[in-house]
């Protein structure tokens, strides 16, 4: 890490400056999330995974959204029912591009909306009854829905509704397993309790309760790929390199993923796990309950895909390894002719990043094998783990930034002046506005995959077209 | 719109208290006081209206709204009664224990009555709220434009007083963003040891005064077997007078509620031993003591 970014900028006195706006409790709080990365540094030196202070305008979700949103919304065959008033789910509806194969509304349910449509009187009675009928209602008209979620909206916690009761007996009925997730919004600090909690739900409601799909022949090469939710077909454009390298990926948690994917992960030889933050918790149960190994890897960028190739083939035999490098150096000629066509047009363009608890460090390198500078990054939900692993991939004098607020990005973007702004549907129009170069980083801006090599081509091409864009030369930017 | 003047009183206090007998025998004395009364049940158990209608739990606020629908589909009429002396009787209704939040309904049912004119001509809005007040929706009668003047029925129990300390508290918390005040306290006797004395202290302690001491007369519980008060049941007897004093007491005590000062649960355990009723630990050493040594001798 002898590189080094800001390097002509007192970016400590600007976080300082930045953070004078605050009152004094406000400040010292914030103070503690925000830090310039050292030399050398283990670790980020931001406290994390800590509440908001109300009215700073956080760019966090909540338990809901990290279950129903993140981790169960993409299992296609089940239905997944918001439950409680319609809100939740309503303008929750097809927020994430999980990207699916099957017919919608027959065999598949991704991007359709179950809601149990509180009233008040669901609320003053209590809303069991209506989930039993709810439950009765998409049984018969979707039969082929392999099993169903109940995802608490906050009510449910507040009234007590026993909706693990209603699951069994329902489950019982109709001979389908029945989820009750406990995601109710008010939990937690942000989305990031609800993948915990999704998590555990999987471990207690279909490990333990329902048995795998008979038949299911294993082989050596049985792997995983968990926390990859195929934004814009991200794990499509994975899987076919873990099949290129001689692997058999029997399960893709959660995006196109279906229950009996998740029933079969226990037979898996290794868990490969790209999304740590929403499912590094069922990795581990499934170390110790099953003894599965898992693997972290990174298929964002050509340095990164290699490297995680080689990591993934060294826990197989030789004629992996050997697949691994013949993979690599199949796809060389194509990441030569991505890099020199976009690297001449976006080398040394500064770019700032701010989503949700796993892309602010696993992208980075994407950017730097384009040849731009990652110059801030910081994550919505990480807990202590990522910032460990951050500093890893980024350089001296980054600033880091956790739970960042509306106010401080701002801020921080116009003194920093990066040439690229990398966040989310929230923030678009903010920077936009203001005249910068912007792409979302959670739905990759209706584009993707940007995983794999196939991704790393699509993810050059629309930095490329964001950054250089002529309309930015009608433009000016207010700095 | 309903009438100026209109007073709005609220009854709370521990459960099994004596809440709904006190308040109904207290207003079926307030008609003789040519006073118009609407009463409005706050529990889910939807009694406080029996001994006016002489029946159990008429049909609901929230049990009609759940069959029609929503509130928006019932009428006034469907759920205001008519009882003994003209008094308009309401229950929210609310839950099944268990299930579903009842604070919610007494929200609901509330705010149903207001906007569709039930406090229109009437003299009187009285509240009939259960136990403790658990949850905002069960302090919705105590906020904002609601009653002016709380009485907390207690007696001279341990718990009956823990209970209207905590009462206190709640009125407190209203008591200067809203207008409610602590009307005072009222003492369902109980024969406890020195219960008049231990009410007027308390009363005291917490700013307000012992409105009214109710004797215990087995004459509420033959008129409660007939679904009756002892107003109608038995008018002439002694018991009917003393709640024709609390109903005089109550009429007389408009604008006259405190802001509470509810004390800690330390302070009240000292005023019992002040009392003689609870024991210090030096006491209870020695009496321990005393009896070793008689057990030893």
């Amino acid at each position: 890490m002898s590189l080094a970014v800001n390097k002509d900028l007192d970016v400590k006195g600007l976080v300082d400056k930045v953070l004078e706006a605050y009152p004094e409790k406000s400040r010292k709080r914030r103070a503690k999330h925000i830090n310039v990365l050292e030399a050398e540094a283990k670790d980020c030196g931001v406290k994390s995974n800590i509440k908001s202070i109300p009215g700073v305008m956080t760019i966090r979700g909540c338990a809901y959204a990290g279950s129903k949103g993140v981790v169960w919304g993409p299992i296609k065959d089940m239905i997944h029912i918001s439950h409680g008033p319609v809100g939740c789910g309503y303008y929750s509806w097809s927020g994430r591009r999980n990207y699916y194969i099957g017919d919608t509304g027959v065999d598949s349910f991704g991007t359709m909306h179950f809601t149990s449509d509180f009233q008040e009187k669901d609320i003053v009675f209590g809303g069991d009854k209506k989930l039993h009928k709810v439950i009765e209602e998409i049984n018969e008209l979707f039969p082929l829905a392999n099993g169903i979620s109940i995802q608490s909206e906050c009510p449910i916690g507040l009234i007590g509704d026993d909706i693990e009761a209603v699951a069994r007996l329902k489950s019982a009925e109709i001979g389908k397993p029945i989820v009750p997730v406990r995601c109710e919004g008010f939990r937690g600090v942000s989305q990031s309790l609800g993948h915990h909690i999704a998590n555990d739900c999987i471990r207690d409601w279909v490990f333990e309760k329902t048995s795998p799909v008979e038949g299911f022949e294993s082989t050596p090469y049985d792997v995983t790929i968990i926390g990859d939710y195929n934004i814009g077909g991200d794990a499509w454009a994975s899987r076919i390199l873990l099949e290129e390298i001689g692997l058999r990926v029997i399960a893709q948690w959660s995006g196109d993923g279906t229950l009996a994917e998740l029933e079969n992960t226990p037979k898996a030889k290794v868990n490969l796990i790209h999304c740590y933050r929403s499912m590094n918790y069922i990795a581990r149960h499934m170390e110790e309950k099953f003894n599965i190994p898992w693997v972290e890897y990174n298929f964002f960028g050509p340095s990164q895909i290699a490297e995680s190739l080689r990591k993934i083939a060294a826990l197989f035999d030789d004629k992996i390894k050997e697949n691994a490098e013949k993979v690599i150096a199949k796809y060389q000629p194509m990441v030569d002719a991505v890099i020199a066509k976009y690297k001449t047009r976006l080398e040394g363009k500064k770019v700032m990043i701010y989503v949700g608890g796993l892309r602010p460090r696993h992208v980075v390198d994407a950017y730097h094998d384009l040849g731009m500078d990652i110059i801030g990054t910081g994550y919505e939900f990480a807990h202590n783990d990522d910032y460990q692993r951050t500093p890893h991939y980024v350089k001296e004098g980054t600033l880091i930034y956790d739970d960042v607020t509306a106010f401080e990005l701002e801020k921080f973007v116009e003194e920093l002046r990066p040439d690229l702004v990398a966040s989310g549907i929230k923030e678009k129009y903010v920077f936009q506005k203001m005249g910068l170069p912007f792409r979302q980083m959670h739905s990759w801006d209706y584009s993707g995959p940007y995983h794999g090599y196939d991704g790393f081509a699509i993810f050059a091409r629309d930095m490329d077209m964001a950054i250089n864009n002529p309309v930015w030369n009608l433009t000016k930017a207010p700095f | 719109m309903s009438k100026p003047g209109l007073r709005q009183i609220a009854f709370y206090g521990k459960g099994g208290i004596g809440k709904s007998t006190t308040s109904q025998n207290t207003l079926a004395a307030l008609v003789e006081l040519q006073q118009k009364i609407l009463i409005v049940g706050c529990d889910p158990k939807a009694d406080s209206t029996r001994l006016i209608l002489h029946a159990k739990a008429q049909d609901t606020v929230l049990h009609l709204a759940a069959e029609a629908g929503s509130v928006e589909d019932l009428e006034l009429e469907d759920v205001v009664k008519i009882g003994y002396a003209g008094i308009k009787c309401v229950e929210s209704g609310g839950p099944e224990p268990g299930v579903g939040c009842a604070g919610r309904g007494v929200i609901t049912a509330i705010n149903f009555l207001e906007e569709n004119g039930a406090y229109d001509d009437v003299d009187y809005v009285s509240y009939d709220v259960l136990g403790d007040v658990v949850c905002g929706g069960f302090a919705m009668p105590i906020r904002e434009n609601k009653a002016q003047e709380i009485y907390i029925v207690m007696s001279g129990e341990m718990m009956a007083l823990y209970a209207a300390n905590n009462i206190a508290k709640g009125i407190l918390k209203y008591a200067h963003s809203g207008g409610v005040r602590l009307g005072g306290l009222i003492c369902n006797e109980r024969q406890t040891d020195k219960e008049i004395d231990l009410a007027d202290a308390l009363a005291k302690r917490l700013g307000s005064k012992l409105i009214h001491f109710v004797p215990r007369n087995n004459i509420v519980q033959h008129a409660e077997l007939r679904r009756m008060t002892v107003i109608e049941y038995a008018p002439d007897s002694d018991q009917a007078q003393e709640y024709r004093a609390l109903a005089n007491k109550v009429h007389n005590n408009s604008g006259q509620g405190v802001i509470p000062t509810p004390i800690t649960m330390e302070e009240l355990e000292e005023m019992l031993m002040d009392f003689g009723i609870m024991k210090t630990e030096e006491q209870q050493l020695a009496e321990l003591q005393a009896k070793e040594a008689a057990a030893s001798a």
